[in-house]
């Protein structure tokens, strides 16, 4: 098991890119939610002005 | 077929239809990727000249194919709404754009951490690099042209622009290790007659490029509704949306 994550040493570059790569995937994820839920918010919004 | 085709130009049916795409794309992406990163760490053997350093091409190669499909379907679908002027062109484009420049990052980031062990350096003026930066460049360009401008119709035109202008940029990047001496090596799948790699090799860096492409999909998906409620605020359909 230690072999594995020794990664023939070269852990220290194999490593972090996969650590990277999962971070950018998760920071798409919750960018384009965000961008979603704010669109939301001020789609309701400009109709509630609408409606006064 | 055109039918379908004119459908696409309508807010409300792409907003629904987007809806309904993201959760199949994801559990695509979540299949396609668990599998390839199991089967390229664990099961892949490692290179007899790159040992276990050549798996970071699991995450390297998907990630700059995406760069490269993203930017090609921003300048496309901003053509497509310069020319025809049809609005989800433009919001399609405008969704894009952070997710490319995401994966440009990625592949910039991940190959400057394999060049170190095989080049003996992160970085090096090398045609194929310096062209991958330059899309990041063109990436952040466009994004910061279209909100650069007050009027939003005027900044979708900008951007569409710039966008078309640097796709020029595209077959710089992929024909570069052709054209050029370049320390970056040769294709590997994309290359015409038989890829240079086993299967034990090949079918997890396949299944993540896949996996790669429906995540791209999802998020595009996800970013593009919240651009079209965002360009349709004032529209009588968005009423029973935010309702």
């Amino acid at each position: 098991m230690s072999g594995f994550w020794a990664m023939g040493g070269y852990a220290r570059y194999v490593w972090p890119c996969f650590g990277l790569a999962c971070t950018v995937l998760a920071w798409n994820l919750w960018s384009a939610h965000r961008h979603h839920a704010a669109a939301l918010v001020r789609a309701r919004r400009a109709l509630e002005m609408q409606d006064e | 077929m055109w039918t379908w085709f004119y459908r696409l130009a309508s807010p409300p049916y792409v907003y629904r239809t987007a809806a309904s795409l993201i959760p199949w794309l994801m559990t695509a992406a979540a299949l396609t990727i668990g599998y390839g990163l199991i089967d390229g760490l664990v099961f892949a053997p490692p290179d007899y000249q790159q040992g276990d350093a050549f798996r970071i091409i699991y995450v390297h190669a998907p990630s700059a194919w995406m760069s490269l499909f993203s930017y090609s379907l921003m300048a496309v679908a901003g053509a497509i709404g310069l020319i025809w002027r049809i609005k989800i062109g433009h919001a399609v484009a405008a969704a894009t754009a952070p997710i490319g420049a995401s994966f440009t990052l990625l592949a910039l980031v991940t190959g400057s951490l394999w060049g170190r062990p095989m080049w003996g350096t992160y970085w090096a003026w090398d045609p194929r690099l310096t062209s991958e930066l330059i899309l990041l460049f063109l990436y952040v360009g466009v994004m910061s042209l279209r909100a650069a401008f007050e009027d939003p119709a005027r900044g979708d035109r900008a951007a569409a622009l710039l966008a078309i202008v640097g796709v020029v940029n595209v077959p710089i990047i992929h024909f570069s290790v052709v054209w050029w001496n370049s320390l970056h090596q040769g294709a590997t799948i994309a290359k015409i007659g038989k890829p240079s790699m086993p299967g034990s090799m090949l079918w997890p860096l396949l299944s993540m490029l896949f996996g790669f492409m429906c995540f791209f999909g999802a998020v595009l998906c996800m970013r593009l509704r919240g651009e079209v409620l965002n360009r349709e605020r004032q529209a009588a359909w968005v009423r029973g949306v935010v309702k």
